[in-house]
Parts: C-alpha cells; sequence; structure tokens
C-alpha cells in the first residue's frame, strides 16, 4: 500500500494528492478526501489566527501507527496525510486526508477512521487568536474522544 | 542526562521547552524524574501531573508515569492533543 506522511509549514494542493494518490496506486476505484481549515468563529467570537505546534519526530510515529491501524482495518490502496503547523489564517487549510481504494465504502471508512485518529493520537496543539487578546491553547473536545471510543467499539464487536 | 520536553499549554506555562536532568539521584521511573523537576507555585512537575490532564512519551511513544527510563532518554511532557 501506498502511503505518504507529511508535516509542513506550506499549504497543500489536493489536486496535486489526488493525481499522486492514483499514479501510486493501481485499481484505484474512488479516493476520498478530508481537508480540515481553520474557522473564523469559535464560541461566537472571531478568529483571527491559529497557531499549530507539533512534537517533531513524535507526531510522525503517531500517524505512521494509524496508518498501520488503518491499513489493517480496511482495503486500502493508498493513503496520504499532511498537516500544517505554524501560523494559520481562517480560511486556511489544516489538514488533509485522502484515502484510495478500490470501492467507495472503504476508502470513506478509511478516511473517517484516520481522522478520527488524529484528533485524539497525533501530538498537534492548537492556540487561537480571538480579538486583540492573548492567545489561548484549545482544549480537547469530548467528542472526539467519543468518536474514537466508538471505533474502538465496534472492533471490539468484530472480535 | 535525560531530557524533559515541555509542548504548548504547559510550555507556556513553565515559560521553558526543556529541562535536562543529570540524575544524580537515579531515577528510575517517569514519575521520580518529574519529582526533582520545580515549577512555578513550589509545585514539582509530578504534583502538577497528577492535578490536571497531561500525557507522557518516553522516547516518542505513549506511556504511564510509572514507565522506567534509563540515561540518555527523551521524556515529552503535554496537555491533550487538538490538532486537525
Amino acid at each position: 500500500m501506498y502511503s505518504r506522511i507529511q508535516i509542513q509549514e506550506v499549504d497543500f494542493s489536493v489536486d496535486d494528492v489526488l493525481s499522486e494518490l492514483k499514479r501510486a496506486s493501481g485499481a484505484v476505484g474512488g479516493i476520498c478526501t478530508f481537508t480540515g481549515c481553520v474557522r473564523d468563529l469559535n464560541d461566537d467570537e472571531t478568529v483571527t489566527s491559529l497557531f499549530l505546534e507539533h512534537y517533531p519526530g513524535m507526531t510522525e510515529k503517531q500517524l505512521a501507527k494509524i496508518l498501520e491501524a488503518a491499513s489493517a482495518r480496511f482495503s486500502m490502496l493508498g493513503v496520504v496525510v499532511i498537516h500544517r503547523v505554524g501560523l494559520l489564517t481562517p480560511g486556511d487549510n489544516i489538514v488533509l486526508v485522502a484515502v484510495a481504494s478500490e470501492h467507495r465504502g472503504e476508502a470513506f471508512e478509511a478516511c473517517h477512521f484516520v481522522m478520527d485518529y488524529l484528533k485524539t493520537q497525533a501530538t498537534f496543539w492548537k492556540r487561537e487568536q480571538r480579538g486583540s487578546g492573548d492567545g489561548q491553547w484549545l482544549s480537547m473536545r469530548a467528542s472526539d474522544q467519543v468518536a474514537q471510543a466508538v471505533w474502538e467499539a465496534g472492533h471490539d464487536a468484530k472480535d | 542526562m535525560i531530557r524533559v520536553r515541555y509542548f504548548a499549554s504547559l510550555r507556556a506555562r513553565l515559560s521553558r521547552d526543556s529541562d535536562s536532568i543529570e540524575n544524580p539521584l537515579g531515577a528510575q521511573t517517569v514519575a521520580e524524574v518529574l519529582a526533582s523537576i520545580e515549577v512555578p507555585d513550589g509545585q514539582t512537575l509530578l504534583t502538577l501531573f497528577e492535578s490536571e490532564t497531561l500525557l507522557l512519551a518516553v522516547n516518542h511513544e505513549m506511556v504511564s508515569i510509572d514507565h522506567p527510563v534509563t540515561d540518555g532518554d527523551e521524556i515529552g511532557v503535554f496537555p491533550p492533543v487538538t490538532g486537525g
């Protein structure tokens, strides 16, 4: 299975990643992509910028483990994960997960799985700037933990 | 030497991104290393860990507080992640 993990400051092109997956993964029947971007509002307050930090070395390892778990669970032909770090502004892309598979069902599910685990396992942190005040480090949302727990429960149910 | 690295809100709160511990007392677990690090308000990093939600890694692998450490290890201490 083709896979690529990239952590970078610069923006990415979804079209380039689609071409990459088609070239690298034979017999592709579908590619599912998820792109996360910076919101301009959070808790009804205007967001002016978002700073993203990561733990170099560890983050790549965590992402590789997530892709390994996804490939053990779903039939994937290729997967690309790109996550940006540094200072971003509303509308900017943050993350791209793209999964190629023979059939759409596996691509949709694997993309969803990778994104849910990335939210709870990959060592990235966001500091949000609202208005002119000091930036505020965001807390993990309970719904993100629930989303991962649902996958784990589903896995246990199949055992 | 054991390096302890801090990230995100914890790094901001401690006003430093890492500590290097000579480990003269021969700390054998993550907990013993954290107990030797002073943080603001007269606490140690271990008491802070026990009162807040913080995660731990040794050499880039998530671990629990009683995980063993040896000279040359890198410990990461950080809040729950918020990427994506």
